[in-house]
């Protein structure tokens, strides 16, 4: 019943048991959390703190003729009342968004999304706070809503930003990629095309942990302490100073335990900044934390692409090219979170994992009256929904010309001599072995023997008598190709933030280690596999190196966790550092052991005499050496300290080949997802137990995405997703037991070749269910959420819309 | 009103507001942080305590319904320095990732255990499936909670075999 230990796991064990290097290890920060002794942020409490909510919009656009906080001025415990036009004379009212925009902290002149931010109070607790709200007046004159992305650019859709001087339409960009001439002449000359218009609806990451964040404006040092919610403390912490004017040596981001990001926690949002006014305000810490249905109406939602595609092929399955057109929603604000110059973030990596020459997108960006965000929910900066796009229309053309899909698959994918291999629209995929990966997880699922029951199964359902209520078995597969670690410094950057990472590592004398990152976890479990990464190269123990993270005064800057970029980016630099101390500590064992450094040889955790294995010094042992009175060589400073910045060559590729097995109730619509099974190349597995548990959460996401969760709006712009009651998580019973296989590919330019894997699943799983559940229903296309009644309307040829309200 | 309730065998008395919810009384009255607060509808589990040996969710729950009680919280789960099995199965299985969920599905695990020691893993996804978890995919929670039940019933038969004859 326990994780398998990978091909790559280090043997040797330290004297706690752990392995010195990779492989198996239960997780350091476990300890605290089974003792309900995790520290998030709604846990800190400062004396005299204050607490504070956020009143929301109630219309989806409005505009606003008048705010009276007279009656909640009044009430006994509340300390502040705050509303847009405050903070314009703080020069507030706004702030920049990470795509080039801006947004209201608080709105001035209209409501563009139900749930916006309108007013904020502080006040000596939070029931009071939320009384307070009650006792707001807020005069609107409703105003038609753009709810609809395919009609956000009608001649007579309302402008929804006319905040923005000379704006007289709804479009925030157009962006495009591949050569289109190119792929036209393609597709003209093509025997077969299939075209399809298919949709990945609006989604919300759902972190269990909802957004808060607690401020603490020191009048006497001027310095800003904020515990919030974030999976980028460092590059929060330079936003603040350029939004707030506040000086950035005295800000200070404390990033506690997260309970969950998945992309929700990277941007800035209202209640943080409100959080600082309220502290700066009040002279006292203030706490702000969200409850669900804030968290689910106004903070980043994910996806809401609406995809036209476009594949053509030869009669006998080999793939020639991929078009596609997308209209993409982002809501009010363009407040998307990914690299600058890439608006539709790494979409265009959609041509997948296939070699075809031809290959072109065209994006288009639209305001909507909904709540901004876009790239969130593990999506690989929109490389789900390429995944998406390109596996669900390789399943289509597999439909058309009645192929297996993995026999059409088999016979499109990369070889492995192809690599690395530069993709039609740019990418330099750095390593893979496709048709392995394939294979294997067929091997695991038994395909032929699936298809076999497949097909008795439709043969006993079509004699004369059948039971109508026989389940539909549907199988699924899709094969992708994700893009991580984001990335080099030269193409990448966010709000003119180079993506590197920095990592500092000190050997304390008696050979103990701490490990300072800029990275922060949110479950992934850095304080152990970074530890084991150190471990890895130097030989100390995992359970001796303290891994820091999360606090901006001590750790060294960098970009963040999320597009799976810890271990590609930030891992490398751990790996790095480690490097440069077991160099450093050669020339000190040299001088030690009074031998020529060329005469020394590594085995792990020491260096010794070469033919002489006694003659040797340990880490820690050198460890003391170079904080004492040895006369080091010239130009060698004393201590064992190493500080790294990693710029990423190039982002690293893992890939992977899912199975899925469905049962659809054709009376009742009801999919149960029989097996899942998941084979997954991230390269070497530093702790296997921990990337398995990272694949499991990625699949589940792909069941909640492909069977139920949706945030759609009535006509009026109403959110129909706004609880738990409303969006629907998968919980234990949709979900089957995972069977996982993995092969192992190494990226040739990672220091210790690992690749990420914290968005694998949730970006490869969704289309395999979804191919699943349409194989069974046998029906070309129809859009997730495969909810019951969609399931059922898809099957009576009525499929609708998951975006908008039923008709 | 006054409201005094037994919190893992301690009592503990405090003047609430009469609204006030049992997770908040928990969190902010008592400063047990360990249970959390998730979603206000009772459909995510972070909170799941137990009242009178029953687990509920604290978020739906007056710390007035609790007056006069016995509830019991994660914090209630170590024993003397020991772990309970449940805790300890959680860590061996890899059964939690961020924590949040982690301390109302522990809770919740609990008091299954308790009512039936040897569930098979269709009875430990029906009894957590009012828990939320949005990192593990479940898997290795329900080898956790496996892993407490093989660990609980080799502790029994020691015992049982320790016994004078």
């Amino acid at each position: 019943m326990t994780a398998t230990e990978s091909p790559t796991a280090d043997i040797s064990r330290s004297p706690a048991g752990n392995p010195l290097g990779f492989g198996r290890m239960i997780r350091k920060e476990d300890a605290r959390f089974v003792r309900g002794q995790g520290h998030y942020v709604d846990d800190v409490n400062l004396p005299g703190m204050l607490h504070s909510a956020v009143l929301r919009s109630s219309y989806a656009h409005a505009r606003i003729v008048s705010i009276d906080t007279s009656a909640a001025e009044s009430h006994p415990k509340v300390k502040a009342v705050i509303t847009g036009k405050i903070l314009e004379t703080l020069n507030l009212a706004w702030m920049p968004t990470l795509s080039g925009d801006v947004v209201s902290v608080l709105a001035t002149d209209k409501v563009r999304f139900q749930g916006q931010e309108v007013a904020y109070v502080v006040a000596e607790d939070e029931y009071s706070a939320r009384d307070a709200l009650e006792l707001i007046e807020v005069e609107y004159e409703p105003l038609p809503a753009v709810v609809d992305a395919k009609h956000a650019l009608d001649p007579d859709a309302p402008v929804i930003r006319d905040d923005l001087e000379g704006r007289t339409d709804n479009k925030i960009y157009d962006w495009e990629a591949g050569d289109g001439a190119a792929c036209d002449a393609v597709f003209a000359a093509a025997e077969v095309v299939v075209a399809e218009d298919i949709i990945y609806p609006r989604v919300h990451p759902a972190p269990m942990e909802t957004c808060g964040s607690v401020a603490h404006m020191d009048k006497v040092t001027g310095k800003l302490t904020i515990w919030t919610t974030t999976q980028a403390p460092h590059a929060h912490r330079t936003i603040y100073a350029l939004v707030a004017g506040l000086p950035e040596h005295k800000i200070q981001v404390i990033s506690p335990d997260i309970g969950g990001g998945f992309g929700n926690k990277v941007g800035i949002y209202p209640g943080y900044v409100l959080s600082i006014v309220g502290s700066i305000a009040t002279g006292a810490p203030v706490k702000w934390v969200e409850d669900r249905s804030e968290n689910l109406m106004s903070t980043s939602f994910a996806r809401d692409y609406h995809m036209h595609g476009e594949i053509a092929a030869t009669r006998d399955g080999k793939i020639l090219g991929l078009r596609v057109d997308v209209l993409a929603d982002h809501g009010a604000f363009n407040g998307v979170a990914q690299p600058t110059k890439f608006p539709a973030g790494f979409f265009h990596i959609f041509t997948g994992s296939y070699d075809y020459p031809a290959a072109h997108c065209k994006v288009t960006a639209v305001y909507t009256n909904k709540a901004l965000g876009g790239v969130a929910y593990a999506c690989s900066f929109r490389i789900t929904e390429a995944v998406y796009l390109v596996e669900r229309m390789v399943d289509c053309l597999a439909f058309e010309l009645k192929m297996d899909p993995a026999e059409l698959r088999m016979k499109n994918l990369l070889r492995p001599e192809q690599f690395p291999y530069t993709s039609p629209t740019g990418w330099e995929y750095d390593s893979g072995d496709y048709p392995r990966a394939l294979e294997e997880a067929m091997r695991i699922a038994g395909y032929a023997e699936l298809r076999r029951e497949q097909a008795e199964r439709r043969a006993a359902a079509a004699q004369p008598g059948a039971d109508p209520s026989a389940p539909l078995m549907g199988v699924g597969l899709s094969f992708f190709t994700e893009g991580v670690g984001a990335g080099p410094r030269k193409h990448m950057d966010i709000l003119g933030l180079g993506m590197a990472d920095g990592c500092e590592l000190r050997i304390h004398p008696t050979g103990k280690a701490q490990l300072r990152l800029s990275v922060q976890t949110q479950g992934q479990g850095h304080e152990t596999t970074f530890a084991q990464i150190v471990s890895h190269v130097i030989g100390l123990p995992p359970e001796d190196i303290e891994v820091i993270h999360g606090d901006t005064d001590n750790t060294p800057f960098g970009l963040g966790t999320y597009g799976s970029r810890s271990t590609p980016v930030s891992g490398a630099a751990a790996a790095v550092a480690a490097q440069r101390i077991k160099d450093k500590a050669k020339v000190i064992a040299a001088a030690a052991l009074e031998c020529s450094v060329d005469d020394l040889d590594w085995e792990h955790g020491r260096w010794f005499v070469k033919g002489d294995p006694s003659q040797g010094k340990t880490i820690a042992e050198i460890a003391m050496a170079s904080h004492s009175s040895l006369e080091l060589p010239e130009g060698v400073e004393g201590h064992l300290d190493a500080s790294v910045v990693y710029n990423p060559p190039n982002l690293t590729y893992p890939f992977g080949a899912y199975i899925c097995v469905v049962d659809v109730d054709p009376q009742t619509g009801a999919v149960k997802v029989r097996r899942f099974i998941a084979v997954d190349d991230c390269g070497p597995r530093i702790n296997p137990m921990i990337v398995e548990g990272q694949v499991h959460g990625g699949l589940a996401d792909g069941v909640g995405m492909a069977l139920m969760e949706v945030i759609a709006f009535d006509p009026d712009g109403n959110n129909l997703g706004g609880s738990f009651m409303d969006y629907l998580l998968p919980t234990s019973m949709e979900c089957p037991s995972w069977e996982l296989g993995e092969t192992v590919t190494p990226s040739p330019h990672h220091p210790i070749g690992v690749k990420g894997v914290g968005e694998s699943a949730t970006v490869g799983s969704p289309p395999a269910v979804v191919n699943a559940v349409l194989d069974a229903l046998q029906i070309r296309q129809a859009d997730m959420p495969f909810t019951p009644a969609a399931t059922w309307r898809a099957l009576q040829g009525r499929s609708f819309r998951p975006d908008l309200a039923i008709e | 009103m006054h409201v005094t309730v037994t919190v893992n065998g301690a009592e503990r008395h405090a003047d609430t507001e009469p609204r006030l919810l049992l997770v908040h009384f928990l969190r902010n009255t008592l400063g047990l942080t360990g249970t959390h607060w998730g979603c206000d509808t009772s459909n995510c589990g972070a909170c799941t305590v137990w009242l009178d040996g029953v687990a509920v969710k604290s978020c739906t729950t007056l710390a007035a319904m609790a007056d006069g009680h016995d509830v019991r919280t994660v914090e209630g789960l170590e024993v003397d320095g020991v772990l309970d099995a449940v805790q300890q199965g959680f860590i061996e299985e890899h059964g939690l990732q961020c924590g949040f969920c982690t301390t109302g599905m522990m809770m919740t695990a609990r008091a299954l255990l308790d009512r039936d020691p040897d569930p098979d893993e269709g009875t430990i996804r029906e009894a957590i499936s009012g828990n939320l978890c949005r990192c593990t995919g479940y898997e290795n929670i329900v080898r956790a909670v496996r892993w407490a039940a093989t660990h609980e019933a080799a502790a029994r038969a020691a015992d049982h075999q320790e016994v004078p004859v």
